[in-house]
């Protein structure tokens, strides 16, 4: 596996030297490459404010959702399964597509792409995010709880401050495995036009003709980001361990 | 005997709970006197914390009905916070908030359901921390904290809401030998300034030394209920011999 793996590399290395490859279309060192190359970088810009608009959304609508799902009423424990098995059986792209061309007829409402993009996003990581909360609420103690009415909290202070700082500081690493799952797939809207990354490549390709170096790029660039925010969210994590609260 | 001017501070009467098949608790009656101080004791499974947490509402009773200060206890959730803030409960395995320092965890009941101000309640737990004889942890975790101490903090906790009644779950039984005693001494002064307290334990010389009345469960009931000289000089019952026999023996 790992021999297949390195002739894989290597085959790709060698051909990247080849004379088949065009690397002129990004080279930095001539004029119209480094032209292209900025166009490409800056698809940075939306992908990042689009996925952190998303998931700052879908973990408060993922909380809202998530407390019905731990009531005693079975009307609203019904309601949270319900949003959570339509939301998630519903493919992301075929979401971003509802959102953008059936969501403005069917209500009324002007939606720019950006929006429909988060709206979309938001929507389908809050099933996950509920999901994540309901575990990670549920995973507190019920002494804590008891602890708390013993003191006659009420219900709000008492998920306000004991049993959610606890919780969130025990989701934190499921946390960050979603911001990087939304990351990958902000590039699904690049298909109703929003400028991120994928949507940049995609329009450099149509007019330079070289697929090939352009979506190479293209993968770099996540690779890059989606490595950063990784390391960023372990940093977090190791902080969190050394930390007597915990 | 004629009732007291003051009342009785707890007044449960004929209650009775169960855990699907499980009888937990069957026509169960305790009064307790505003100041008395109460013991209780029994096998493990015999319903003596279930019975207490009756009290403060953690558990739902099915039949009869329980009066704390006057109030009626039902689970509305006004009744339940008005009994809340008059009862404190000290727990088995302290439960304390390990993402809050010993002072927030003190501070947070009297700021959020007393209305005091930071300063007020900062203050007042300070009081309490001397009381219980650990000022010097009010910034640490609990986590950093002995068990002993952990417990010592969890009474502070409890104090600090001023409640007219205490209730302790087995305070001691989850703490390494050598830290009982500390616990025990600030309960023992805690007796002493007349607050009424209902604990469960098995620590017997405890009990001889500030119980008013102890009771013995057993399967859900109310055996044997008696001033602690006679409780355990002469207990009436054949089951609560036994007992005793069985845990003062070592």
């Amino acid at each position: 596996m790992k021999k297949l793996l390195v002739l894989f590399f290597l085959t790709l290395f060698l051909s990247g030297c080849s004379e088949n490859w065009g690397w002129y279309v990004v080279n930095p060192y001539n004029k119209s490459g480094w032209v292209n190359l900025k166009f490409l970088l800056s698809g940075y810009y939306f992908t990042l404010l689009l996925s952190f608009t998303s998931i700052l959304i879908s973990v408060a609508v993922g909380l809202l959702i998530a407390l019905p799902g731990l009531s005693k009423n079975s009307w609203l424990r019904n309601f949270n399964r319900v949003y959570v098995e339509i939301v998630r059986s519903v493919p992301i792209l075929v979401l971003i597509l509802w959102v953008y061309y059936g969501l403005p007829p069917m209500t009324g409402l002007e939606i720019n792409v950006f929006w429909a993009g988060v709206v979309a996003l938001a929507l389908s990581d809050s099933a996950f995010q509920a999901e994540i909360f309901r575990a990670g609420i549920q995973s507190i103690d019920k002494g804590q709880y008891e602890a708390s009415h013993s003191i006659s909290l009420n219900y709000r202070d008492t998920m306000r401050f004991v049993i959610l700082p606890q919780a969130i500081r025990r989701i934190l690493p499921a946390l960050g495995n979603q911001l990087v799952y939304m990351l990958k797939m902000s590039s699904l809207v690049s298909v109703i036009g929003m400028q991120e990354l994928t949507r940049k490549a995609n329009e450099l390709v149509v007019t330079e003709y070289r697929p090939l170096e352009i979506y190479t790029i293209l993968v770099l660039e996540y690779l890059v980001l989606i490595l950063v925010v990784s390391a960023g969210v372990r940093w977090l994590e190791r902080r969190l361990k050394t930390d007597a609260r915990v | 005997m004629p009732e007291s001017p003051v009342g009785d501070d707890i007044e449960i009467k004929n209650i009775s709970k169960t855990f699907g098949e499980f009888t937990a608790l069957k026509d169960v009656s305790l009064n307790v006197k505003q100041g008395e101080r109460v013991v209780i004791c029994g096998p493990s499974g015999s319903g003596k914390s279930t019975l207490i947490r009756c009290i403060n509402g953690l558990e739902s009773h099915e039949e009869g009905s329980i009066t704390v200060d006057g109030i009626p206890l039902n689970h509305k959730t006004k009744s339940l916070e008005q009994i809340r803030s008059r009862v404190g409960m000290v727990f088995q395995q302290f439960n304390l908030f390990p993402h809050l320092t010993v002072l927030e965890n003190i501070t947070l009941g009297p700021i959020r359901s007393k209305r005091l101000t930071r300063e007020q309640a900062r203050e007042r737990a300070m009081g309490y921390l001397e009381r219980v004889k650990i000022p010097e942890q009010a910034h640490k975790y609990p986590r950093q904290l002995s068990g002993g101490q952990q417990q010592r903090v969890a009474i502070a906790r409890s104090l600090c809401m001023e409640p007219k009644i205490i209730l302790f779950d087995e305070p001691t039984s989850a703490l390494d030998p050598e830290m009982i005693s500390e616990v025990l001494d600030v309960m023992i002064e805690l007796a002493e300034t007349g607050m009424t307290m209902i604990c469960v334990t098995h620590e017997m010389g405890f009990a001889r030394r500030v119980a008013d009345k102890m009771v013995f469960m057993d399967q859900g009931s109310i055996v044997e209920m008696a001033p602690p000289t006679k409780f355990f000089d002469s207990p009436d019952t054949n089951r609560c011999k036994t007992f005793l026999k069985q845990i003062l023996h070592h």
